[in-house]
């Protein structure tokens, strides 16, 4: 994972999903802001419109590769000691799995709902 | 990293004078650091929210209490000074701004401008 996330590829990489995620983020705010929904079953149906679903699963997506080559680029400069290191990354890599799994199964959950 | 080194180190974080340009920097990775730490929290959140009358009931509380309130303004100054500062870095790799009073200025407009906004988009959806 980590060769697969180096170099070029992860450069590329961070600034393909960021353009993604700050576009998302301007439009949730932005809805959110503008016409927040009123009740749990507005929301719910907002979060299980296709649309909203599908983009919603690509956010979740890109913000696990985006954080993981962010934190793994703050790891790699104050951890140096290989044992920690390899400790924190698999932690991170462990928190940003389960967070991402859970997710999914949110949406894919409200989805069905 | 393990091989010596005669080099002079100074890394009291007190006593470096950071350039607006690495104030804005590290910002972005402090910021960066609080969002990828909130991820789980957010999760929860959505979970939560999504869970039925009850359960949007309560997550609605929770960013409505006095300590929800503060985590949403961090995290939405988080996302702004991110967003911004990433901005600014996608322009300067497209050769935009990289000249010295661009590059300063902007940095300083970066780095002023997510407090207040933060403060502003969070008053707004909440």
């Amino acid at each position: 994972m980590s060769r697969k996330a180096s170099g070029l590829r992860a450069w590329a990489l961070q600034r393909a999903t960021a353009v993604y995620l700050g576009l998302f983020f301007i439009y949730l705010v932005g809805a959110l802001a503008v016409a927040p929904p009123a009740d749990a079953a507005a929301w719910q149906a907002w979060m299980s419109h296709p649309v909203m679903s599908i983009a919603s699963l690509v956010f979740v997506l890109a913000l696990l590769v985006h954080a993981w080559v962010g934190v793994r680029d703050i790891i790699i400069d104050y951890l140096w000691h290989t044992g920690v290191r390899m400790a924190a990354l698999a932690l991170v890599a462990l928190v940003l799995a389960g967070s991402g799994l859970w997710a999914l199964q949110t949406l894919v959950l409200a989805r069905l709902a | 990293m393990t091989a010596a080194s005669k080099r002079p180190i100074f890394l009291n974080l007190l006593e470096i004078r950071l350039p607006i340009g690495g104030v804005m920097s590290i910002l972005h990775r402090v910021s960066g650091a609080v969002m990828f730490l909130a991820i789980p929290l957010m999760v929860y959140l959505l979970d939560l929210s999504l869970s039925g009358p009850e359960g949007f009931a309560a997550a609605d509380a929770l960013v409505h209490s006095w300590f929800g309130v503060l985590v949403v303004f961090a995290l939405m100054w988080s996302l702004l000074h991110h967003l911004l500062a990433g901005i600014r870095y996608l322009l300067i790799d497209v050769h935009l701004g990289v000249e010295k009073p661009v590059f300063r200025q902007t940095a300083w407009a970066v780095t002023v401008a997510a407090p207040p906004l933060a403060l502003i988009l969070t008053g707004v959806v909440l």
